[in-house]
C-alpha cells in the first residue's frame, strides 16, 4: 500500500504517541461524538434501516460471488460508452499506467477528487517522483496535504486537526501551491472555507487532467458513482479534457437499482445526512460535454487475496463509511495514523492485514487493535461482522494457516514474537482440561496471597502500571462449595 | 428446578464472593443449584487471542461437565455470549476444515440451554422483583458482551430497579467500552487505560457510590483503576445486589 506508511511501529507503540498527544485526543473525542451522535439519529428515521441494511450485505456479497462476470461485464460497457479499461494487479502497475496516461497529455499538474484507492497505492508520490505536481481538492485532503500530513480518517481526513490549527497551516503554505491565502484570515468555518475556494477554483479551471476514486461503479451501463458534500469532486470530474479514474475491483454493483440502498445507506452512516449533497454519475465520454478521453484503473492489489478468503471476504463489502471509526472507543483514543494505513479504525484493522499480508509489525498487530467490543460490527450498513475478522486474522497471526498471497495458495508461518504466548496459552489449555490442576493452582494462589506483589512481571506490568490488583480470595469458590455442601452447612 | 451454576474460572479463582451470590439468590427464588466441580473455563481467552484451536478442548470439557442439565446459569455476560455465540462457529469452522461433525455436535445440546444470570431471572423464571434490598446509589454499566453479544437489553436494569432502596442513576456513555477487553488490556494497555479511566470518571461523575455490571472481568478492569485512581466508588457484580436482602445485606 502507501508508501508513506511504510515503516510504521507495530499499533500500541504508535497508540502510545496520540494518546500522550491532549490536543489530538481533543480533537478527535469532540469529532467522532458529535458524528456518533447524529448518525444514530439520522439512521433511527428509517424504519426499514435493518431490511436495508441485510440488503446491501446481500448485493455486496452476491456481486463479490459472481465478481469476474460482472467486471467482465463492467468492462464491455465501459468500452461501449467510449472509455478505456486498464487492469492493474498491483500499486505499482497502477501508478505505471496512471503516470503513463498524465504523461501522454503533455501535462504535468492534476487536479484529483478525493479517493482512497489512489492514497492506498501512494500515486500522488509516484506523479512527484515522475514530476508532475497533484492536487488535492477535497477540504480536508488540501489541509493534510498542505500540512505535509498523512489523512487520519477516511471520511474526514483531517479530523485529528481543528480551526486554529488549519488557519495557520492555510496562512502558512497556500502561497506555495498557489493562491495564498487572504490577509487576516481568521479561523471561522467560513473564512477557511472561501480561503480554499478561491484557492481551489483556480486550479479547477487550469487543469487539463482529473484524477478521481468512485464510490461504486454500475456493470450493466458501465456508470461510476461518486457522492461527495462540497462539490469539488463534481467540478474535477466535469472540467478536465482527461479523466482517470482509479477505482479497487469490489466497489461494483450489479444494476442501477442495487444504488437504491446504498445511496441511502452511505450518507446516513458517513454525514449523518439523509442525502449526500452531491452525486455525480459519468459513463464514457459525451461529445462537447465533460472530459473528452477516459481512462479507468481497476485496482486489485490484494483484494483478489481477500476474496480467497471464506472469513475475511465479508472487509470487501466496505462502502468506506466510516461509522466503525466514529463508534470505535480505540480509534477515539489511538487516532486515526496509529493504525499506519489509508484506512484507519476497526475496518482498517481488518482490511490493511488482508490487503498487505501480516508480515510487517504494524499489520501483525492490527488484529489486536481492538477490545472486540462490537460497536463496529452493530454500525455497519453491510453488516461486516469486524470482530469476527479480528479474530480470524489473530489466529492466522499466531498460528499461521491457508492463506492466498499474490494469487498463490501458501501456508503461512506463526509470527515469531508469539512463541511466549504460545507456550502460555498451551500451558492454560492443559490446565484448563485437567480440574485437578486448576484447583491445586488456586490452592496455591490462595495459599500465598499475602506474599503475592503490587506489580506484575512481564507482560502483566502493563496491566499493574495503571490498575491495581483484586487481592486473591483465601478460599475459591469451588472449595467453598464442597466444604459447606453447596452453602448448606454454611454457618452464615 | 435444578440448574447448573457455571461461574467461569476468573469468578472462582478472584471472585467466589459472586458464585455464593448467585447460589443464595437462586435459592431463594427456590431453584436447586449444583455446582459441577469439574468446570474449568469456556475457552474465550484461547478463542480471541486466537487460539481457536486450543479452544476446542475446553469447549469440549465444557459440553461434557454440563451435560444433562435442563439450565446452565452463568453470572458473565461475556462467558455466557462464548457459549451461545462462538460455540456454534468453532463447530462450524471444524466442519470447514473437514473434520466433521463431531465438534458441533458435542458443543450443540449445552448451548441453547445455557443462560447469563439476568437473562434466567427474567426469560425462564419470570421474575423482575427478586426480592432484594440494598439501599445505595447504584450506576449500571452495560459491559458489551451482554449487551451487544447476548442482547441482554433491559433485563438487568429491571431487575435493579425493583431492588428496594436501590437508587439507579444514569451513567453517561453507558455503552462503551470499559477497556478490558480480555488480553487487549495488556497487549494494548495504554489505550486500554484510557478507556478505563474515561469510564471511571464518567461513573464519577454520576455521584453514585457503586458501579454495578454483570461481569467480573470488566469489573476487575474498572474497580482496578478505581482503586489506583483513588476514587470512591465500588465496583458490585448485579449478582451480589440481587442477593442482597434486609435480613443478609450484602457486604
Amino acid at each position: 500500500m502507501s508508501g508513506t506508511f511504510v515503516g510504521m511501529p507495530a499499533f500500541p507503540e504508535a497508540a502510545h504517541d496520540a494518546l500522550a498527544d491532549p490536543t489530538l485526543r481533543g480533537n478527535l473525542r469532540h469529532a467522532t461524538r458529535t458524528i456518533r451522535a447524529k448518525r444514530a439519529r439520522a439512521v433511527a428515521e428509517l424504519p426499514d434501516w435493518a431490511r436495508l441494511r441485510a440488503a446491501g450485505r446481500r448485493i455486496k456479497d452476491h456481486t463479490l460471488r459472481h465478481l469476474d462476470r460482472y467486471l467482465e461485464q463492467l468492462e464491455e460497457a465501459v468500452t461501449a460508452a467510449g472509455g478505456t479499461v486498464h487492469w492493474a494487479a498491483d500499486a505499482d502497475e497502477a501508478n505505471r499506467i496512471v503516470t503513463g496516461l498524465v504523461r501522454a497529455t503533455g501535462e504535468s499538474e492534476v487536479v484529483k477528487v478525493k479517493s482512497m484507492a489512489t492514497q492506498e497505492i501512494g500515486l500522488n508520490e509516484a506523479l512527484e517522483a515522475a514530476g508532475i505536481r497533484a492536487y488535492e481538492t477535497d477540504l480536508a485532503e488540501l489541509i493534510v496535504q498542505l500540512g505535509g500530513d498523512r489523512p487520519s480518517h477516511i471520511l474526514v481526513p483531517a479530523i485529528h486537526r481543528n480551526r486554529g490549527e488549519i488557519r495557520e497551516i492555510f496562512a502558512r503554505e497556500m502561497g506555495d501551491w498557489g493562491r495564498p491565502a487572504p490577509a487576516g484570515l481568521t479561523d471561522t468555518p467560513a473564512d477557511l472555507a472561501e480561503a480554499a475556494r478561491l484557492h481551489l477554483r483556480e486550479k479547477f479551471l487550469r487543469a487539463k487532467v482529473g484524477i478521481s476514486g468512485a464510490n461504486f461503479m454500475v456493470a450493466e451501463t458501465g456508470t461510476l458513482v461518486v457522492v461527495e458534500s462540497e462539490g469539488n469532486g463534481r467540478m474535477c470530474l466535469t472540467l478536465p479534457e482527461t479523466l482517470i479514474s482509479v477505482v479497487g475491483i469490489e466497489k461494483i454493483v450489479p444494476t442501477w437499482r442495487d444504488l437504491e440502498v446504498f445511496l441511502q445507506t452511505l450518507p446516513r452512516s458517513s454525514t449523518a445526512e439523509r442525502m449526500n449533497p452531491y452525486t455525480s454519475t459519468w459513463t464514457g465520454t459525451t461529445d462537447e460535454d465533460g472530459p473528452a478521453a477516459f481512462h479507468l484503473v481497476l485496482l486489485d492489489n490484494g483484494r483478489t487475496d481477500t476474496l480467497a478468503d471464506e472469513i475475511g471476504r465479508q472487509a470487501l463489502r466496505c462502502i468506506r463509511c466510516s461509522a466503525c471509526l466514529n463508534v470505535c472507543p480505540v480509534y477515539e483514543r489511538a487516532g486515526g495514523h496509529a493504525y499506519g494505513s489509508v484506512y484507519p479504525g476497526p475496518i482498517g484493522a481488518i482490511l490493511s492485514p488482508q490487503l498487505r499480508g501480516t508480515g510487517s509489525e504494524i499489520d501483525a498487530s492490527l488484529p489486536y487493535a481492538s477490545s472486540l467490543c462490537g460497536a463496529c460490527y452493530e454500525v455497519c450498513p453491510v453488516a461486516i461482522d469486524i470482530p469476527e475478522v479480528l479474530v480470524h486474522l489473530r489466529e492466522r497471526v499466531v498460528q499461521g494457516g491457508p492463506a492466498v498471497r499474490e494469487g498463490n495458495r501458501v501456508v503461512l508461518k506463526p509470527a515469531k514474537r508469539h512463541a511466549a504466548e504460545r507456550a502460555a496459552m498451551r500451558a492454560a489449555r492443559w490446565a484448563l482440561t485437567h480440574p485437578a490442576a486448576l484447583r491445586g493452582g488456586q490452592r496455591l494462589a490462595s495459599r500465598t496471597r499475602r506474599l503475592h506483589p503490587r506489580t506484575l512481571p512481564g507482560p502483566g506490568r502493563a496491566w499493574s502500571a495503571t490498575r491495581d490488583l483484586p487481592p486473591v480470595p483465601a478460599e475459591p469458590f469451588r472449595d467453598w462449595w464442597q466444604r459447606t455442601n453447596g452453602g448448606r452447612d454454611d454457618g452464615k | 428446578m435444578r440448574v447448573a451454576l457455571f461461574l467461569t474460572c476468573v469468578n472462582d479463582t478472584l471472585y467466589p464472593d459472586t458464585g455464593r451470590a448467585v447460589v443464595r439468590l437462586l435459592n431463594r427464588l427456590g431453584v436447586e443449584v449444583d455446582f459441577p466441580v469439574d468446570q474449568t473455563c469456556c475457552g474465550q481467552a484461547h478463542y480471541n487471542t486466537g487460539y481457536r484451536h486450543g479452544a476446542e478442548p475446553l469447549a469440549r470439557h465444557f459440553a461434557e461437565v454440563f451435560e444433562g442439565y435442563e439450565a446452565i446459569v452463568t453470572p458473565s455476560g461475556s462467558c455466557g455470549a462464548m457459549v451461545r455465540e462462538l460455540y456454534p462457529r468453532m463447530g462450524e469452522r471444524a466442519r470447514a476444515e473437514g473434520r466433521g461433525d463431531t465438534l458441533a455436535r458435542t458443543l450443540a445440546p449445552v448451548v441453547p440451554r445455557t443462560y447469563e444470570l439476568t437473562e434466567f431471572l427474567v426469560d425462564v423464571l419470570g421474575v423482575t422483583d427478586v426480592g432484594a434490598s440494598y439501599p445505595h446509589r447504584v450506576t449500571y454499566h452495560p459491559t458489551c458482551h451482554g449487551l451487544r453479544g447476548l442482547g441482554l437489553g433491559d433485563r438487568p436494569r429491571r431487575l435493579l430497579e425493583a431492588v428496594r432502596g436501590l437508587e439507579l442513576v444514569e451513567l453517561p456513555g453507558a455503552e462503551e467500552c470499559c477497556g478490558f477487553g480480555g488480553t487487549f488490556a495488556v497487549k494494548n494497555a495504554d489505550v486500554s487505560a484510557a478507556m478505563g479511566a474515561d469510564k471511571v470518571r464518567n461513573a464519577e461523575s454520576t455521584g453514585a457510590e457503586v458501579l454495578c455490571a454483570a461481569d467480573n472481568s470488566c469489573l476487575m478492569h474498572i474497580g482496578g483503576t478505581m482503586s489506583r485512581l483513588r476514587v470512591g466508588m465500588r465496583p458490585v457484580h448485579i449478582a451480589e445486589i440481587l442477593a442482597s436482602t434486609e435480613e443478609v445485606p450484602a457486604v
